[in-house]
């Protein structure tokens, strides 16, 4: 298996599109035949971020590159940024408006999600120009 | 337990998804936040839930869930029926509310299965 590049454009005015890079990085995990341990830990890690770039960030860009050693995302947005990233990454604090949680999210489980099914994490954000989300999980 | 047990259990109206009947079920978990259901569930093959939207077919492909099922009579729109067909994902509707289905398929002998810590 050599190194396979994907690239998304996230779409954030829309919800209901939401989700279909992550949909379309598992199918192309499961067509090359990787774990499915190592599949799901990417699409969920992948959907809470793609999530994200929608629900709190309007949209941006996923970039995924997967070799035979991991499978590397990032995440780029040009949203407001996170202020404080230690309280962001605690399970339960959200900033999600009621509409986003009638819609299913906003319980602030996606970034410690996140975290727990990759084996490396990191966020890069500047207030009022956006964030970067970078993770990988090893295969 | 199969998707075709639990049709018949819940009195439910399969919408999509024939094929799937047979399919064995395991465990299965009941919520309405998918934020909760990305972050706690393992390996349930069955949600139930009272949301309906696109992302409710998402979160189930993610989780590769083979099952959907609709509480308080919810159907699930054009849209979403398309896509839970392309994931293999079968679509069903029962008029119980979330507690006396959950309790139904309980009393049947489905359990919850483990979570995440
Ligand atoms: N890409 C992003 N841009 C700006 N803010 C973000 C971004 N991602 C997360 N945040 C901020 O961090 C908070 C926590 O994010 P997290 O994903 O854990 O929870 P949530 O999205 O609010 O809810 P859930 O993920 O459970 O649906 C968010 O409420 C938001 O304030
Ligand atoms: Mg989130």
């Amino acid at each position: 298996m050599s190194i396979l590049k994907l690239h998304y454009e996230i779409d954030g005015e829309d919800f209901t599109r939401a989700g279909e890079a992550s949909a379309s990085v598992k199918k192309r995990l499961r067509q090359l035949g990787v774990k499915p341990d190592a599949t799901r830990k990417v699409s969920i890690a992948l959907y809470e971020g793609e999530i994200n770039m929608v629900i709190h960030a309007h949209g941006g860009d996923i970039d995924v590159e997967i070799s035979p050693e991991a499978v590397r995302m990032v995440l780029a947005d040009r949203g407001p940024g996170i202020e404080n990233i230690d309280q962001a990454m605690k399970e339960g604090w959200s900033t999600a408006p009621d509409e986003v949680r009638s819609l299913g999210f906003g319980a602030g489980m996606g970034l410690p999600n996140m975290k727990k099914n990759s084996d490396e994490m990191q966020i890069e954000t500047v207030l009022g120009k956006g964030t970067t989300v970078t993770m990988a999980v090893y295969l | 337990m199969t998707v075709n047990d639990i049709k018949n259990i819940l009195d439910c109206e399969l919408i999509s998804g024939e094929g799937y009947l047979q399919q064995e079920v395991l465990t299965a978990c009941g919520s309405d936040m998918m934020s909760d259901v990305l972050a706690y569930v393992k390996d349930q093959s069955i949600l139930l839930t009272g949301l309906v939207n696109c992302q409710v077919i998402r979160t189930a492909e993610m989780m590769d869930m083979i099952c959907v099922v609709f509480v308080r009579g919810k159907k699930p729109d054009e849209d979403m029926i398309q896509l839970a067909e392309s994931r293999g994902i079968a679509l069903m509707s029962t008029s119980h509310r979330m507690f006396t289905a959950c309790g139904l398929l309980w009393e049947n002998g489905l359990r919850g299965g483990n979570s995440l810590s």
